[in-house]
């Protein structure tokens, strides 16, 4: 079986976001790179059933070039092969993103029969690239899922609702599958892992983007929202302000 | 005209949604569900509604953006080759519409231009208050010839107070430093008839399940109160208890930067602070 996952490298955010002069961008100057939780869930989830029932996985990025770091970070925890998909650095807007994954996915030599993604980008959120992608290369898909199995020619998914209960789709494959965190607990890549990991190549090409420059979803500006504007009331130090915090339990009538 | 689309027509999601459809366009307002007596489809309650839009030719088509409404939209927009955008706050109209949407789960907004006929915009959970008067929804049916359908829905297991729901919330994260340190977090959480909820950095550690997780990525809370100790209050954490009324943070470190959006600040260790808070609370019970 051959999995494909697409991640997408996003800044690791700390606990306040300063933007760039032009306000198109986080800035990014004393910040490291990630990708999104529901990403490194879905490396492992590929990492996994490839273990359980053979093949191969691949890793995919659109993105500049120093995403090559995110792929090999998912190639140190087990992915076989990394594809990137390169650009300038500028965010491309989910068509044009979904048309050059597709069309990249499309020119492989050997298909793919599970096509892994995340169910939303942690920084963008626009819920849709993986959807676009299937419909462009005509497969099922769902979304949100938190579990799957895998059996005959078919793929079995959970998707988690509101209060708890699940919703199983049992999809024919080839399938897209978006995933939630949750589903399964990553693994830290080992040393040798790492290792393995800087020898593996990475095939890079470079896409035309799709569509004119001012289409689609074109994003203008990025704008830090309104601060919670609260000035917090210090109720003490250490253990002595134990009393204090019982007072105000009392004044929300919690005890 | 502006086409609303109802994926469930009793909920506080729907209700926010309608009262922003109703901003946007008043006078003309379509309120549509699908009938789900085969199940949910992505793709096929998608083809209805893009069905709906070629017949009407609305303006702008809405949804609440809840799972199910970014998913149906997202197929809607793919089928019809349209520019969508998830989770917005707010739209000013014009050609192109310009739209406010939410990025990193709240804690960035994005202006941007959406290039498309119909819009295609879900609306962010609490943009905007819900509407109070209702509205009639109509029913149609879903297209027959849908690719997925769910097949059969597992109940959930209950178990004690659920995080989603819980009026109080007392959460660990790294600062707790282990599995066994939760004892202290659950203790109180017990205290107060509350759930343990944890950070990110918690349920990668190992030391909690995913289920506890309160995040972006995890569940979203709206407890009265929350209770955030040894959380340091990355934007990762905080989209996710941004609907808590009421933050007290128990954290040593007094640049922290969840004391920027606490009610309440004690700066301490949790180790010393969560119990003696314990104690007192069975103090004043007479326990």
């Amino acid at each position: 079986m051959n999995i494909l996952v697409c991640v997408k490298r996003v800044p690791l955010t700390g606990g306040k976001i300063v933007l760039t002069e032009d306000e198109r961008a986080i800035s990014t100057r004393h910040l490291g790179f990630t990708i999104s939780p529901h990403e490194e869930c879905g490396c492992e989830e590929a990492v996994r059933l490839i273990e359980q029932h053979g093949g191969s996985s691949t890793v995919l990025t659109l993105g500049p070039p120093e995403a090559e770091e995110q792929l090999r970070d998912m190639m140190a925890i087990g992915i076989d092969r990394a594809v990137h998909l390169l650009t300038d650095g500028e965010e491309w807007d989910p068509q044009a993103t979904a048309s050059a994954i597709a069309a990249s996915i499309g020119a492989e030599p050997e298909p793919y029969e599970l096509l892994l993604f995340g169910n939303e980008s942690a920084d963008a959120g626009n819920y849709q690239v993986a959807i676009r992608v299937a419909y462009k290369l005509g497969l099922p898909c769902v979304t949100g899922i938190k579990a799957i199995s895998v059996q005959d020619g078919h793929v079995r998914c959970e998707q988690e609702m509101p209060g708890g209960s699940r919703d199983v789709y049992e999809l024919p494959m080839p399938a897209v599958v978006t995933v939630k965190e949750g589903i399964n607990l990553p693994r830290y890549p080992s040393v040798p892992g790492r290792l393995r990991a800087k020898r593996k190549p990475v095939e890079s090409s470079t896409p035309a983007r799709a569509g004119e420059p001012k289409s689609g979803l074109e994003m203008v500006r990025l704008t830090l929202p309104p601060g919670s504007g609260k000035q917090a009331e210090v109720l003490g130090d250490g253990a002595g302000a134990a009393p204090a915090v019982v007072g105000v339990l009392h004044e929300l009538g919690l005890v | 005209m502006v086409l609303l689309f109802a994926e469930r027509s009793d909920d506080e999601l729907f209700r926010q949604a309608l009262a922003f459809a109703r901003g946007l366009d008043g006078d003309q307002l379509h309120a549509v569900g699908i009938d789900d007596a085969d199940g949910y489809s992505p793709d096929g309650w998608a083809s209805a509604l893009a069905q709906l839009i070629r017949e009407r030719a609305p303006g702008a088509v809405l949804s609440p953006g809840s799972e199910r409404g970014n998913e149906v939209l997202a197929h809607v927009a793919a089928q019809l080759d349209l520019p969508f955008a998830a989770n917005c706050v707010s739209v000013a109209p014009g050609d192109p519409l310009t739209v406010t949407r939410v990025r990193w789960g709240g804690s960035l907004l994005e202006e941007a231009r959406l290039h498309g006929s119909p819009a295609l915009v879900t609306v962010a959970p609490h943009a905007v208050a819900a509407d109070t008067t209702g509205v009639e929804v109509e029913l149609v049916g879903p297209a027959p010839e849908a690719q997925t359908r769910m097949s059969e829905r597992l109940e959930a297991v209950s178990a004690g107070v659920s995080l989603a729901d819980a009026d109080v919330v007392v959460s660990g994260g790294r600062g707790v430093g282990s599995a066994e340190g939760f004892v202290i977090i659950e203790e109180l959480a017990d205290l107060l008839g509350g759930a343990v909820g944890c950070s990110r950095a918690v349920t990668s550690a190992g030391w909690r399940p995913h289920t506890d997780q309160v995040g972006q990525t995890g569940t979203k809370i709206s407890p009265s109160l929350y209770i955030a100790c040894g959380i340091s209050g990355a934007t990762q954490h905080m989209a996710g208890c941004k609907g808590a009324k009421k933050l007290l943070a128990i954290n040593p470190d007094r640049e922290a930067s969840i004391f920027a959006n606490a009610d309440y600040v004690v700066i301490g260790d949790l180790h010393e602070v969560v119990p003696a808070i314990s104690a007192e609370i069975r103090r004043t019970r007479g326990g």
